[in-house]
C-alpha cells in the first residue's frame, strides 16, 4: 500500500542475561498507515516499550538487540542499518516521547535551548533562527507566553507543561512518525485530557502517524485507529479500534476489557478477573503464553504456540479457538470468552 | 435511583469538622516561616460505619494528607477529629497507639511499603507482636490464617517481599492491615500501581474483606473508575477543600460542581461509543501555597463569574445527601 510508512515483520528483540538470551518480544508484526494512530496496549512486561525502542533501535543502548525480523520505514530496514544512519532518522523522521516528562528534559538547559538543539542538528538552522522556531513550536503545543517560557528551566514548569515541551522537541523536525510511550500516565486526568487533545490536533494538522503505547484501554479507545494487544512479548490480537472493542476475540483481550471497573451498573458487584499474574520473561509458558490464565485453555494450547488467525479480514488473534475460523465462511463462529 | 440502603442507620465512625493541615514553608538562614502550604484547609465530613468513602482529586489536592491526618500519622493544624466517639486531637501518643489497632492504612507502592529485609511472616506478624504480645507460635498460626484470607500461599511465609509479584505484595500489605482486626482502613491509592488484570483481583479482595469483617474504608484514589466501583459515597477535593460530596451513583450521573463535571468528563472511557465532547480544563492546578481568592476553582472554571473570585463558597447541602461548594451549581 502506498500510504504505509512502517512495516514490522517478525521482530524479535532480546536481552543478554546470565541465563542466556531472554526474548522480550517474539515475532511481532505490525504495520502503520500514514496519518493513522496505532495503540500498543498491554500490561507491564508485555513488551510494548521494547517494541517501541526496537523501532528506534534505542534498544541497542538499553542492553538489548534486535535478533530477528525487519523494520521497514520508508523502504529502509531499520534493523539492518548502522547507528550513524539511524541517528539521522531519529529525531528527524521518527521522534519519541516518554512517560516522565520531568526526567526527559535536561535540568541545566533552558527549554528553548533544548528545542533549538534538534533544529540546529537536524535542520542546520542558525542559533537565532533555531530559537525563533523553538518559540513558535512552544506556541504550537499551546504553551502560553512562549517567548518567556523558552528562557525557563524544566523545574519552573508543571508536569503537563513539561510534557508539552517534550512534544515540542519531538515535533521540531516535523517527524513522519511519533512514538509516544505512555505520554500521559504520569499526569492527572484533566491534564491528560489536554495532552491527548493536543496530540490528536497535531496529528491532523501535521499529518503524522502515531504509535501510542498505553496500558489504559480508555486512552486507546479515544485515540486509536488500530489497536494491537500485547501479552508476554507477543501480539495476541490486532485490529481496528471498532473491532477490538465491539468484537474482542482473544480471551486475554476479553478479560482485560471485562476487568475494568467503573462501568455503568456494576458498582459494588464482583469484578471479572483474570486468574494468576503476568509471567516474567524468564518463565514464559510453553505453547500459548496465556494458557495458564485462560478460561478456555485446551490441550493444544499447552503444547503449541498458536499462529495468527483471522477473525475478519482486518482483525487477527493468535488463539487456537479460531483455528477453524474461515473469514469467508458465512457461519462464522464467534467465540466470546468469559461468557 | 438505585441506592443500596442499609437496614439500620449506620453510626458515624469518623467525624471531621473544619480539619486543617498546614505545612510551613521555611526560607533563609534564619529558617523563618514565610508562608504555609495549606494541604488540607477546612475539611468537614463524616464516614459512616461499614461504608466505603471514596476521596478523589488530582495530585496535590490534599487527599493523601487528609487520610494521614485522620490516622494521626500527621498532626492536624486545627479543627476537630473524632474516631468512634473519641477525640483524636487531644490524645497523647500512648492512647493513640492503643487506638491504632482500630485504624490501619494500605499504601500505594507495594514495593516501598514492605521492609525488604523482613520475611513476609514478620511483616504480617509484626503488629500482632507489638499490640497483642503473641508468642511466635501463635503469630505463625495467625499469619497462616491471614495469608489464606487474602489469597496468598501460606507456605511462602518465610520468603522475602521481592519474591512476590506486585499484586501479591499488595495482598501482603492488606494482610498486615487487617491483622489486628481494625474497624477502619485508609486505602491510599491501594490499587493504583497495579495492572488492570491484577487490580480487579485486589478490588474484589478488598470488597470481600469489607463484607466479611465489617470494615469501613476511606478509599483514596485518582483513578475515578475504581472509586466509582468500590465507593458508597464520594468526596471530590480541589486544592485542600472538599468541593462536592454525594452518593456515588448520583454524583457520577449528575455532578453539580463544575470541577467534578470536568474531572468526570476527562476520564477516557474504554468504549468507542463514548467518543464525545469533553470539558477540557485550561491550565494547571494552582499552588496550594498561594490558592486563588474566593472559590479556588474560579481560575479554571468555565462558568466563573465575578462573585466567584471574591466570596468563598461553603460546602452546603443542596439535595439531601448531596453537598456542594459552588455559588452556581450545575443542573
Amino acid at each position: 500500500m502506498a500510504g504505509r510508512i512502517l512495516q514490522i515483520r517478525d521482530l524479535t528483540t532480546g536481552f543478554v542475561t546470565e541465563k542466556g538470551i531472554v526474548k522480550a518480544t517474539d515475532k511481532v508484526s505490525l504495520q502503520l498507515e500514514k496519518g493513522q494512530t496505532l495503540c500498543l496496549v498491554g500490561e507491564s512486561g508485555s513488551g510494548k516499550s521494547v517494541t517501541a525502542l526496537s523501532i528506534m533501535r534505542l534498544i541497542d543502548y538499553a542492553g538489548g538487540m534486535v535478533l530477528e525480523g525487519s523494520i521497514e520505514f520508508h523502504g529502509k530496514d531499520l534493523a539492518q542499518i548502522g547507528q550513524d544512519e539511524l541517528r539521522k532518522i531519529r529525531g528527524d523522521k521518527i521522534a519519541m516521547i516518554f512517560q516522565d516528562p520531568m526526567s526527559a528534559l535536561n535540568p541545566v538547559f533552558t527549554i528553548g535551548d533544548q528545542i533549538a538543539e534538534s533544529l540546529r542538528l537536524h535542520r542546520g538552522l542558525s542559533d537565532s533562527a533555531a530559537w525563533k522556531e523553538a518559540v513558535e513550536l512552544l506556541r504550537l503545543v499551546g504553551i502560553p507566553d512562549p517567548a518567556l517560557r523558552a528562557k525557563q528551566y524544566s523545574h519552573e514548569l508543571s508536569g503537563g507543561m513539561c510534557q508539552r515541551v517534550v512534544i515540542a522537541i519531538a515535533l521540531a523536525c516535523r517527524p513522519d512518525l511519533l512514538i509516544a510511550d505512555e505520554p500521559t500516565t504520569a499526569l492527572d486526568v484533566t491534564v491528560q485530557a489536554q495532552i491527548l487533545d493536543l496530540l490528536r490536533n497535531l496529528k491532523d494538522e501535521l499529518g503524522m502517524s502515531i504509535i501510542l503505547i498505553t496500558h489504559d484501554m480508555g486512552v486507546a479507545a479515544e485515540m486509536a485507529d488500530r489497536i494491537a494487544v500485547m501479552y508476554a512479548g507477543v501480539i495476541v490480537e490486532e485490529g481496528t479500534v471498532q473491532e477490538i472493542f465491539n468484537n474482542p476475540s482473544h480471551p486475554y483481550t476479553v478479560g482485560l476489557l471485562q476487568s475494568i471497573p467503573g462501568l455503568d451498573g456494576d458498582r459494588g458487584k464482583e469484578l471479572f478477573t483474570i486468574q494468576g499474574s503476568i509471567p516474567g520473561l524468564g518463565q514464559i509458558p510453553t505453547g500459548c503464553r496465556f494458557h495458564p490464565r485462560c478460561p478456555h485453555a485446551m490441550d493444544i494450547c499447552r503444547s503449541q504456540e498458536p499462529s495468527d488467525y483471522w477473525i475478519t479480514q482486518d482483525h487477527r488473534a493468535a488463539c487456537w479457538l479460531f483455528e477453524d475460523n474461515k473469514v469467508n465462511k458465512s457461519n462464522q463462529r464467534k467465540v466470546k470468552g468469559g461468557v | 435511583m438505585s441506592i443500596v440502603t442499609k437496614e439500620t442507620p449506620a453510626k458515624d465512625l469518623v467525624e471531621i469538622k473544619n480539619l486543617k493541615k498546614y505545612f510551613p514553608i521555611r526560607k533563609g538562614i534564619l529558617n523563618r516561616t514565610v508562608g504555609h502550604v495549606k494541604a488540607v484547609d477546612g475539611v468537614s465530613l463524616t464516614i459512616k460505619q461499614g461504608e466505603t468513602f471514596g476521596l478523589v482529586g488530582e495530585s496535590g489536592c490534599g487527599k493523601s494528607t487528609l487520610g494521614r491526618v485522620i490516622l494521626q500519622l500527621q498532626h492536624a493544624t486545627g479543627g476537630e477529629l473524632h474516631f468512634d466517639g473519641q477525640d483524636l486531637l487531644t490524645m497523647n501518643s500512648r492512647e493513640l497507639r492503643a487506638l491504632r489497632e482500630e485504624m490501619q492504612i494500605i499504601f500505594q507502592d507495594p514495593f516501598g511499603s514492605l521492609n525488604p529485609r523482613f520475611h513476609v511472616r514478620n511483616i504480617i506478624g509484626e503488629p500482632l507482636r507489638i499490640h497483642r504480645g503473641m508468642s511466635s507460635n501463635e503469630i505463625d498460626r495467625e499469619v497462616v490464617r491471614l495469608m489464606e484470607l487474602v489469597g496468598l500461599d501460606a507456605s511462602r511465609r518465610n520468603r522475602y517481599p521481592h519474591e512476590f509479584s506486585g499484586g501479591q505484595r499488595q495482598r501482603i500489605g492488606i494482610a498486615r492491615a487487617i491483622a489486628l482486626n481494625p474497624k477502619f482502613i485508609v486505602a491510599d491509592e491501594a490499587v493504583s500501581a497495579l495492572d488492570v488484570s491484577v487490580q480487579s483481583q485486589v478490588i474484589n479482595l478488598l470488597m470481600r474483606l469489607q463484607k466479611d469483617l465489617g470494615l469501613t474504608y476511606l478509599f483514596i484514589a485518582h483513578g475515578l473508575n475504581v472509586v466509582r466501583h468500590i465507593s458508597d459515597r464520594v468526596g471530590v477535593m480541589y486544592l485542600g477543600k472538599l468541593v462536592e460530596v454525594g452518593e456515588t451513583e448520583s454524583l457520577f450521573a449528575k455532578p453539580l460542581h463544575p470541577y467534578t463535571a470536568a474531572l468526570l468528563s476527562a476520564i477516557p472511557k474504554p468504549r468507542i461509543s463514548d467518543r464525545r465532547e469533553r470539558i477540557v480544563l485550561q491550565g494547571d492546578v494552582p499552588s496550594p501555597a498561594n490558592p486563588p481568592s474566593g472559590c479556588r476553582f474560579h481560575t479554571r472554571c468555565p462558568f466563573a463569574q465575578s462573585k466567584c473570585s471574591e466570596v468563598e463558597p461553603q460546602l452546603t447541602e443542596v439535595v439531601p445527601g448531596r453537598q456542594v461548594a459552588c455559588h452556581y451549581p450545575l443542573g
